[in-house]
């Protein structure tokens, strides 16, 4: 469990490199010319939306849902599940009714 | 689980474990993550049965399907309040759930459902002990997540031409609700480090037995435990740079790890190494760690607060009511049967140190006497569970059949050597005590003619000894009933023999 960062959200001009970083967190291949084009965009939104933060005054909490909706459970009752065969539909190759993956290596799950 | 490391497991170097402790200073920390005993997943309605087969209890919910909606499971809230309250923490007026975003093909929504910010209970501390002495434990945090898919790796040896290593995924698991327990540095415990974290893991699988919350099985995975280890080079020190070694599932392995880790690591930092903050995977049939993924690379989960769940507000009247149907507190459930059981503190230590506590106390509830209870858990059934390197509960046997077992005893039945045999036979999965009597034909005899016989076959081929006997020399008894004993195969009541024997010839 790592400890809870630091925001970097307002008043932080997004650099290329962190968008770089960015996309291979989100395995997404960027070339050169792909971050040339998006860092100074993506540093524009960001920017934008850091407008926001400095309205909102330290009275105002934040807020990760929009709905003034609390506690929505379902009770502990087991409802069929999808045949495996369905469920399997989808794998890009079955072995022994599993989905089978290419391994990433060094990694022991 | 069936890992392939590709990796060499080399040993490491080592300083022996009494020379590290007396240069170095180990804090340690424990993160244990228990699957809670609901009957469906967290978020989804599909049930949470063990060894189904692959893929036959997921959804478009745990599969991550486009589209697909999690809602909360409202019994999984109430285990992970009644666990925090258990462990004396602050349960959050309000929390909610963030996602954790990584590629791992054991989760297949690339993201896990989970709290980070703020987690449903902090800031308590527990008191444990550890070999007689008190130990105090403070626990960072519960939180909420569920488990991930599992997988089998599987290498060239499995018949593929091209023998490319690949992985088969089954997420009959995934999506399981887990309870994370953190606790805070653990400081102070200088050579009990490995006594203080198996006690710890220890202490608490009884708890959440106590709770009821979760089966507790670490042989199946519905306990897993994370040690973290550092060493500084004295109390006053800051911290040193830490290992994190993963899925140590059994109590032995807890300990067995520590006393690795602290060995490994001192070696390094007393020849001018580092310690490389790192995941390390441990492995139970050499009993070393290895590398695994280097956290230097700063992880980077890009948490953010899950937008398909709402938040979670307990409210003050739930809380309260939750604690009120917490079990007794263990230090004082222990004082109760140390007083109901008339055991000495000694006795007590003892069961509790094998973690036998709940079990004595259900094999009384089955019939049995406080110290026959404890004699068969903490020699018989201890030794075998030794040899098989798991927990008590985890053997296969139940308090029912214990209590059986010495019911059978009692009712002159079984003697002891056979009751031994009774429970392997239970062991070996053949049934109840009774069952395995009558199917290995384990009664003793106690037909009064066949063993007059044999008592008198004993004392017409021994007659020396049964002369001494008739001279007042009991304790020569011993040598008959071996010889009637051994003729019987060992199927008779030694106490009737010996009445039989003294009969004859006094």
């Amino acid at each position: 469990m790592a400890e809870p960062a630091a925001s970097s959200g307002a008043g932080h001009a997004m650099t290329r490199d962190e968008v770089a970083r960015l996309a291979q967190l989100a395995r997404i291949d960027l070339s050169d010319a792909e971050l040339d084009h998006l860092a100074p965009q993506l540093a524009v939104i960001i920017e934008s939306v850091a407008v926001v933060s400095s309205v909102a005054a330290d009275e105002v909490p934040g807020t990760s849902h929009p709905l003034p909706v609390r506690n929505v459970f379902r009770r502990d009752v087991v409802r069929p599940s999808l045949a495996p065969e369905e469920v399997l539909a989808g794998a890009p190759e079955v072995e022994q009714s599993r989905f089978s993956v290419p391994r990433i290596l060094g990694e022991e799950a | 689980m069936t890992a392939v490391s590709t990796r060499s497991t080399t040993a490491a170097e080592l300083m022996p474990y009494d020379e590290a402790l007396s240069r170095f200073d180990p804090v340690l920390g424990l993160e244990v993550h228990v699957e809670l005993n609901t009957a469906s997943k967290m978020f989804c309605g599909c049930s949470t049965v063990f060894g189904r087969e692959p893929n036959t209890q997921t959804c478009p919910v745990c599969l991550g399907l486009p589209g697909a909606l999690p809602v909360l499971n409202a019994a999984a809230v109430e285990s992970a309040i009644r666990i925090g309250l258990a462990l004396n923490c602050d349960i959050a007026a309000e929390c909610r759930f963030a996602r954790k975003n990584y590629f791992y093909p054991d989760m297949p929504k690339n993201f896990q459902t989970s709290q980070y910010d703020e987690p449903i209970a902090v800031n308590g501390g527990v008191d444990i002990d550890v070999d007689g002495q008190p130990f105090r434990i403070g626990i960072e945090r519960a939180h909420m997540e569920e488990d991930t898919g599992k997988s089998l790796h599987v290498g060239g040896a499995t018949g593929r031409i091209h023998g490319a290593d690949h992985s088969l995924v089954d997420y009959n698991r995934a999506g399981i609700p887990l309870i994370e327990i953190v606790t805070k540095p653990i400081e102070g415990t200088g050579r009990l480090a490995p006594a203080v974290a198996r006690a710890y893991v220890g202490w608490l699988r009884e708890l959440l037995l106590g709770l009821g919350v979760s089966d507790v099985r670490m042989e199946q995975g519905s306990l897993r435990c994370d040690v973290n280890l550092s060493l500084r080079p004295d109390p006053g020190a800051p911290y040193g740079t830490r290992s994190e070694t993963k899925n140590v599932n059994s109590l032995r392995s807890v300990e067995r790890a520590v006393r690795y880790e602290v060995s490994r690591q001192a070696a390094r930092l007393a020849t001018g190494r580092r310690v490389v903050q790192e995941t390390r995977h441990w492995h139970e049939d050499t009993g070393v760690t290895t590398s695994g993924r280097s956290k230097e690379q700063a992880e980077d989960y890009r948490y953010f607060p899950e937008p398909d769940l709402v938040p979670i507000a307990p409210s003050v009247t739930e809380v309260e009511r939750l604690r009120a149907s917490l079990p007794e507190p263990p230090a004082i459930r222990r004082a109760r049967l140390q007083a109901d059981w008339g055991f000495s503190d000694l006795e007590m230590r003892d069961v509790v140190g094998a973690g036998a506590l709940l079990l004595v106390e259900q094999t009384v509830a089955a019939g049995a006497s406080p110290a026959a209870a404890k004699k068969w858990w903490l020699s018989e059934l201890a030794r075998r569970a030794n040899d098989a390197g798991v927990a008590l509960d985890e053997l296969g046997i139940t308090p029912e059949h214990v209590a059986a077992v010495q019911s059978l005893v009692d009712a002159g039945r079984i003697n002891d050597k056979l009751a031994r045999q009774v429970l392997d036979g239970v062991l070996a999965g053949e049934g109840s005590p009774e069952q395995v009597v009558s199917a290995r034909g384990l009664e003793v005899v106690s037909d009064e003619g066949k063993l007059s016989a044999a008592v008198d076959r004993a004392i017409a081929g021994n007659p020396g000894v049964a002369e001494k006997i008739r001279a007042g020399k009991m304790a020569a008894a011993g040598a008959l009933i071996g010889a009637v004993m051994k003729e019987m195969h060992g199927q008779a009541d030694a106490g009737r023999v010996r009445e039989l024997i003294l009969e004859k010839l006094n």
